[in-house]
């Protein structure tokens, strides 16, 4: 990884100072929460923001490769303008949540990961969001839908601007309950 | 000890003072958990409709934690009459202010529904019956985003008591006594967890509560620190006192935000009262504390891979000894406590250590939270003596499973615990028993499995989890889950061959002695019990190629029934693999002749099982229950 001369000019790394700032004296003990505080301004860990960092932190670039690379929360490549979490947790899972995947791996054309092509939405699994009495759930962005059914995570998708990776329409349903 | 400050004297004072103005009448609503199902637009109707009926002096809107009874979102509770309404929508607020709040009457819709008709009265719903709450005493009861409404029903009092009266040895005898065992899921006593740390060598000590829940299922952590944070906040000061700690870290889940949120704002206000800081109280206590945003990661739930993860490396465990309580922290004498743990500790102090070692069991002392979630019917949080039956957790509070299905199982601890089936209905739920059918008390997490879960799916799905969850260090854990989740995989698609129920059981065993943390150590559990509870299930999948819930989709298939098909077409239209043909209009056996003169009638639809995903979108949106799933 190269730390000097990776310097993108599409990238205004002049915020990463101000985040540095948060964290003086910058030890090894910040490195996750610096990274956080990145990921909330940038949107992911492009490489010249994250080698900037490390340059102004003065600590080895690898130190911050090393964590991004171990936590799930970490991006390094762009991330879509919505992200979708869908629930695997024991509640989700045992109540469909399979199902509930399955429809928006179909109908957005991504997978677990995956961001579509428009970098509108990025979908993602997450182990529990801790909201077991609304089984199956998926959080979009900020807002929590429960009770999901398969139809209604597209319908949710959709009111949302996505557009179908498939041919297949979800016939006419209620919105599931939603909130922020 | 200090004796009596000035400082303690101004904030018993405040205490009183605002007991004092704390109004009779009250309308609460629960807007953490809740406000996932609109609890925030329900009450935003209560501040119009009470000021339109002239009420805004005289009841208190306060917005709450958990209440408990999550399958009732949103909750509110009416106070001093003690009335639960539940599913309440914003159209139903002014019904709500004019009969009961004007009118003293009931709205029986939005009652809790009992077989006898509606129960108004929550002290009267069978959910709460059983329960006992100690650490959820305030949860649900004060606006958790206010320090003065936690300090008017009892927050910091102890801890004003211990550093007046109490030498930290005492409070550390006290918590001894009690009997008190961590609550994140190993079940470690805490006295002697304490009196470990104080006894380390070394000034400079720190404290961590682990917030990090991440058992999936599990969710009283955040329902303690999201509705009263400073509960966490004031066991984190007696334990400091108690091992002599100046630092500590609140480690708590990135995927948790108003809990974070709340915490950061309670940690400001007790700050800002003097309980946090060099001079604490004006009595010399030196203690302060910070948050730290997990980053998704499991196993950082476990203590030496947190520690890890506080000290910004990647969270992976290290062998113990030595136990943090000796080198945990950059070093340094750690000692590691659960949210529910910590909040315990006042109150115990409260009721003395003896009388709540009167709760529970011989070995497990005091109550535990559940988090009561899947197939049962009343879902949510509960409270309760160490030692209730199973029968009584699962019927008596949750309801019983949903009509039409039967109890099989409940999943206790998450990925680390096992499944205890419908057999052991009458055991007494404390930390020996459970382990004796194979699973785990863990963290609470109780997760009620009903006829149509597939026990090897399940396994299946944990030990994905646990696959990938794993932080790749030591061989048994990285190496082992990858290859049972294989002949997971390889048993739910059908290809299972004999021999792989033993090679599980054995591997299973193998990764269970060998693995370097409690991860990997017990990651095997889901696999081990489904064998041990179901082992005719796996002997169905691989013998008889047959999932008998009809879960596993390559052993299982629809079809529609001829005779039973309306000919609406919502199944063809909802199809993603477009397999299925027919046409829509009248059911044959119903069309009248001019209905065939004008070409109405339809055609039975059918699926090409050729092109089938068995993803079962048809089956579960055909009206007439015609597609069947065998």
């Amino acid at each position: 990884m190269q730390i000097c001369n990776a310097v993108d000019s599409s990238f205004d790394l002049a915020p990463v100072a101000g985040i540095v700032a948060t964290h003086t004296p910058f030890s090894e003990g910040d490195i996750i929460g610096a990274l956080q505080d990145i990921q909330e301004r940038y949107g992911y860990l492009a490489q010249p923001v994250v080698d900037e960092l490390a340059r102004l932190s003065g600590l080895p670039v690898a130190k911050f490769y090393g964590v991004a690379t171990f936590y799930s929360q970490f991006h390094l490549k762009p991330h879509g303008k919505h992200t979708i979490r869908v629930c695997r947790g024991t509640a989700c899972h045992v109540r469909g949540s399979p199902k509930i995947m399955d429809s928006v791996v179909r109908h957005l054309g991504i997978e677990d990961g995956g961001t579509t092509p428009d970098m509108q939405f990025s979908l993602e699994t997450v182990a529990c969001l801790g909201t077991c009495f609304l089984s199956p759930v998926m959080l979009v962005d900020s807002k929590y839908f429960g009770n999901l059914t398969p139809d209604q995570a597209v319908k949710v998708l959709e009111s949302m601007g996505s557009k179908s990776a498939s041919n297949g329409t979800a016939p006419e349903e209620e919105m599931p309950a939603c909130q922020a | 000890m200090p004796g009596l400050t000035p400082e303690i004297q101004k904030l018993r004072d405040l205490r009183l003072a605002e007991q004092q103005q704390q109004p009779l009448r009250a309308v609460r609503i629960c807007t953490t958990g809740c406000r996932a199902l609109g609890a925030l637009e329900v009450h935003a109707a209560f501040e119009r409709e009470l000021a339109a009926a002239g009420l805004t002096r005289k009841v208190a809107l306060i917005k709450t934690g958990c209440q408990g009874i999550c399958a009732g979102a949103p909750v509110i509770s009416i106070d001093p009459d003690g009335i639960l309404y539940l599913g309440a929508k914003p159209a139903d607020v002014p019904e709500i202010v004019r009969t009961t709040l004007c009118g003293g009457g009931i709205v029986e819709r939005l009652c809790f529904q009992g077989r006898q008709g509606p129960i108004p009265k929550r002290s009267e719903i069978p959910f709460f019956a059983v329960q006992k709450p100690i650490v959820l005493a305030r949860c649900g009861r004060i606006d958790p985003t206010s320090i003065a409404a936690a300090m008017a029903a009892g927050s910091y009092e102890m801890l004003e008591r211990v550093l007046t009266e109490m030498e930290p040895e005492a409070v550390i005898a006290e918590i001894a006594t009690s009997g008190l065992r961590g609550r994140g899921g190993a079940g470690f006593p805490t006295g002697r967890k304490w009196s470990a740390t104080r006894a380390a060598p070394g000034d400079l000590k720190y404290l961590v509560c682990n917030a990090d829940e991440g058992d999936p299922g599990a969710f009283m952590d955040r329902a303690v620190v999201e509705g009263d944070p400073h509960a966490v906040l004031e066991g984190l000061l007696i334990a400091a006192y108690a091992i002599g700690a100046r630092h500590g870290y609140v480690y708590v889940r990135a995927e948790y935000p108003i809990a974070i949120e709340h915490l950061k704002l309670a940690i400001a206000q007790a700050r800002e009262h003097g309980l946090l800081g060099e001079n604490i109280l004006g009595t010399g206590m030196a203690f302060d504390v910070k948050i730290k945003a997990g980053a998704g990661a499991f196993v950082c739930g476990e203590e030496t891979a947190l520690l890890a993860s506080i000290e910004g490396k990647r969270g992976m465990p290290r062998p113990r000894p030595p136990f943090p309580a000796q080198s945990g922290l950059w070093g340094k004498p750690t000692c590691i406590n659960n949210v529910e743990t910590l909040a315990n500790i006042a109150e115990i102090l409260r009721m003395g250590g003896a009388a709540y070692s009167g709760l529970g069991t011989p070995t497990s002392k005091g109550t535990k939270i559940f988090a009561l979630a899947g197939k049962v019917k009343y879902t949510g949080l509960v409270e309760v003596p160490i030692g209730v039956t199973m029968n009584q957790l699962v019927n008596d509070i949750g309801g019983g499973v949903p009509a039409g299905s039967a109890f099989k199982a409940a999943q206790m601890g998450g990925p680390s615990g096992g499944c205890v089936p419908a057999r052991y209905l009458d055991m007494p739920i404390d930390y020996e028993t459970v382990k004796e059918v194979g699973a785990i008390m863990g963290s609470g997490g109780l997760i009620i499995l009903d006829e149509e879960t597939c026990m090897v799916d399940l396994a299946r799905y944990f030990m994905e989890f646990c696959a990938k969850e794993s932080c790749g260090k030591c061989p048994p854990c990285r190496i082992g889950t990858t290859r049972m989740l294989e002949i997971l995989n390889r048993i739910c698609a059908g290809q299972g061959v004999p021999e792989d129920i033993a090679r599980l059981e054995e591997l299973g065993s193998q990764v269970k002695k060998n693995a370097l943390c409690g991860l990997g150590q017990t990651a095997p559990n889901p696999v081990l019990t489904t064998i041990r509870h179901f082992r005719s299930e796996y002997e169905a999948h691989v013998n008889q190629r047959r999932c008998p819930a009809v879960v596993c989709r390559n052993l299982i298939s629809f079809t529609i029934l001829p005779d039973k098909c309306i000919c609406c077409g919502r199944c063809a239209k909802g199809c993603p693999a477009h397999c299925i043909s027919g046409k829509a209009g009248k059911a044959p056996a119903r069309a009248t002749a001019p209905d065939r003169e004008k070409g109405k009638v339809g055609e039975p639809f059918a699926i090409q099982p050729a092109l089938c995903i068995k993803c079962g979108a048809c089956f579960d949106v055909c009206p007439a229950k015609a597609v069947v799933k065998q």
